[in-house]
């Protein structure tokens, strides 16, 4: 049933570019508020899945995929050849990248109905067994990311392409050991091209960052290992586009950028908001629809 | 076929690696190497002599290798990641898992100082469970050459096979028996041998000892066949289930544990397709030890002498 959907819905798809460019005439907050409603709903249709995070990096995802990023939905290569590229290096921040990517037109948005359902592309984390335009990588599995980000960032040194290589961390994420190895080679090959982001809600599973597992100065740890730091508010989309601009001219000075963006897990729905309750949980039906009352529905539901 | 192999002079199979990889740079411009600080060991030095702007540092990293292989994968290079067999399949198991095998990444993992014959390190570098690790992972091809000469040509030829695939070399100089300038093909397996009375499916440096095993045999005898399964997986079943269903007797040999290795994966397709008696030259549940390759390969029995001794009990079993 949710094959024979999307199978419909990709007969619609020549509509996809007049689709998305509507979608780009909303102010970017509309979107962000649609992306919201999205992920409350993939979750609660999944019944499974990761809102906590999604709805913290919202603003983050809307401001690079809506503003700042050059790519090309409609005619999207694995290899991003000429093009930017996004790596979500946080798999389970799947429900935001998801919407974030139907909404810019790389599918259709009605397939955000079959997340997490048997046979569908949009798996749990994402994959790139069924080939999901927009996905070049899996990533779920933690702290491979921004190794993965290094890898595209020298290819495109080697082939003289000006892109950028953006990608999306965590902030319990680094705790993984591979995180800093990446971080040590950044530097050292001077990736200058890479903007990495982390969604620093101060929040994971188990619990605060300070409970489970301090990250003390974080902002000073990835300066130490070479990279320019900016701090920002990852819910004020001027400010993001502002820094990610900002990380975008710096880059003839040889540093890899990290934006470190304060948000809130949660963000947006008052039961979520602030709390690691909702990392991995779903809402039930009638959480679902308390959730929807706080969130504008602005372009439309899937 | 060939009857008689000679040895054209003792080769270490990881140089036959470094001078593939030499070759592939001069001829493809989108060949990268990565090293994880062992770039003399994986002797990757011409490589990185000549291509500098190709070659890709890595420092004692492994994790972060295997990632930055993908990524450059992903992005159309074609990447050789190189370093101790250990180094890139046990430690980096699931990086190796999710950014290479699950994403379909064109990732070349080149390990050297597989096996117990690395020699005097020790157990803690000595891997004898890679083969088992790496072929259960889907989409991942896993080759085992058996001396220089093919350990060059299995080099070059997996730039031309896009997909992830685990090359497996060795340390020590070796006998170098099979023909310079081969034509390496994926997954075919290489009738060295015919015979008659048991079939001896051998892998890596094993394949030397196996020729060496028929010609014993033969003194004695008893017709063997050798069989070179350089390509574990995906493996020639067709090759190992007629060499089988004509002898009626199994040797397999490999400088790897029982558990995991191509004993028990021949033992496993047998089973279903056309069971026979078969006997193991393998290590047997047990971690290596320093000591100089070939006294490790006897202590192990990882030689012609077992090999002859199983084939013997595997021919009894009939």
């Amino acid at each position: 049933m949710v094959l024979s959907l999307s199978i419909r819905e990709q007969k619609k798809s020549k509509n996809r570019k007049i689709i998305t460019i509507m979608t780009h005439n909303y102010p970017l907050g509309e979107i962000a508020s649609q992306v919201r409603r999205d992920i409350v709903r993939m979750v609660n249709l999944a019944a499974s899945g990761h809102p906590g995070g999604s709805l913290s990096s919202t603003e983050i995802m809307t401001a690079l995929f809506f503003s700042e990023m050059n790519h090309n939905p409609a005619n999207w290569r694995r290899d991003g050849k000429g093009k930017d590229m996004f790596f979500l290096s946080a798999g389970h921040l799947s429900p935001v990248f998801y919407s974030i990517l139907a909404r810019s037109g790389y599918f259709p948005v009605s397939e955000l109905a079959s997340f997490r359902k048997l046979g569908s592309r949009l798996q749990g984390h994402p994959s790139v067994e069924r080939g999901l335009p927009g996905v070049h990588m899996a990533s779920g599995s933690l702290g491979q990311g921004l190794s993965v980000a290094c890898g595209a960032a020298l290819t495109k040194r080697i082939e003289g392409e000006n892109n950028f290589i953006y990608v999306l961390m965590g902030d319990g994420e680094s705790q993984e050991g591979q995180v800093w190895e990446a971080a040590m080679f950044a530097a050292h090959h001077k990736l200058s091209n890479i903007i990495a982001f982390t969604d620093w809600n101060g929040q994971q599973i188990d619990g605060p960052n300070e409970k489970v597992m301090s990250l003390g100065d974080l902002e000073a740890k990835w300066r130490a290992f070479g990279w320019d730091v900016v701090v920002a508010d990852g819910h004020d989309i001027e400010a993001i586009k502002a820094v990610i601009r900002g990380a975008k001219e710096a880059s003839a000075d040889g540093k890899p950028k990290m934006l470190l963006m304060k948000t809130e897990m949660g963000k947006e729905v008052d039961f979520m908001q602030g709390t690691h309750h909702w990392h991995g949980k779903a809402p039930n039906a009638e959480q679902t629809e308390k959730a929807l009352s706080q969130l504008k529905e602005t372009i439309g539901d899937f | 076929m060939r009857e008689i192999f000679e040895n054209s002079g003792n080769k270490d199979t990881r140089s036959g690696f470094g001078a593939g990889l030499h070759e592939l740079g001069k001829t493809n411009k989108d060949i990268v190497a990565l090293c994880a600080d062992l770039t003399g060991s994986l002797k990757m030095d011409a490589f990185a002599a000549e291509f500098p702007e190709r070659f890709i540092q890595c420092g004692i990293a492994e994790a972060n290798m295997i990632g930055t292989a993908a990524g450059l994968a992903v992005s159309g290079k074609i990447p050789f990641a190189g370093s101790f067999a250990e180094f890139v399949t046990g430690r980096v198991y699931d990086q190796v898992r999710q950014s290479v095998a699950y994403s379909e990444t064109n990732v070349k993992i080149c390990a050297s100082h597989a096996g117990i014959t690395l020699g005097e390190d020790g157990a803690t570098h000595q891997t004898m469970e890679d083969i088992g690790l790496m072929r259960m992972l889907p989409n991942l091809t896993v080759i085992n050459p058996c001396d220089y000469n093919q350990t060059k040509a299995a080099t070059i030829a997996i730039a031309d096979h896009h997909g992830p695939v685990y090359l497996r070399f060795g340390r020590p100089s070796v006998p170098n028996f099979t023909p310079a300038n081969q034509k390496f093909e994926i997954g075919k397996a290489l009738l060295m041998v015919e015979g008659a009375d048991v079939s001896i499916f051998a892998t890596g440096h094993l394949v030397w000892e196996a020729i060496q095993a028929a010609n014993i045999l033969k003194g004695e005898g008893i017709s063997a066949e050798v069989v070179n399964i350089h390509t574990i997986k995906p493996l020639d079943k067709k090759a190992v289930i007629e060499s089988a269903a004509k002898t009626g007797a199994v040797v397999t040999a490999e400088e790897h544990l029982i558990a995991g290795g191509l004993g028990e994966l021949i033992a496993g397709l047998l089973t279903r397709e056309k069971p026979t008696p078969q006997e193991f030259v393998a290590v047997d549940d047990l971690f290596g030890q320093s000591g100089e390759p070939a006294d490790l390969m006897r202590e192990y029995k990882l030689n012609a002498e077992s090999i002859v001794s199983a084939a013997k009990r595997a021919i009894a079993r009939k």
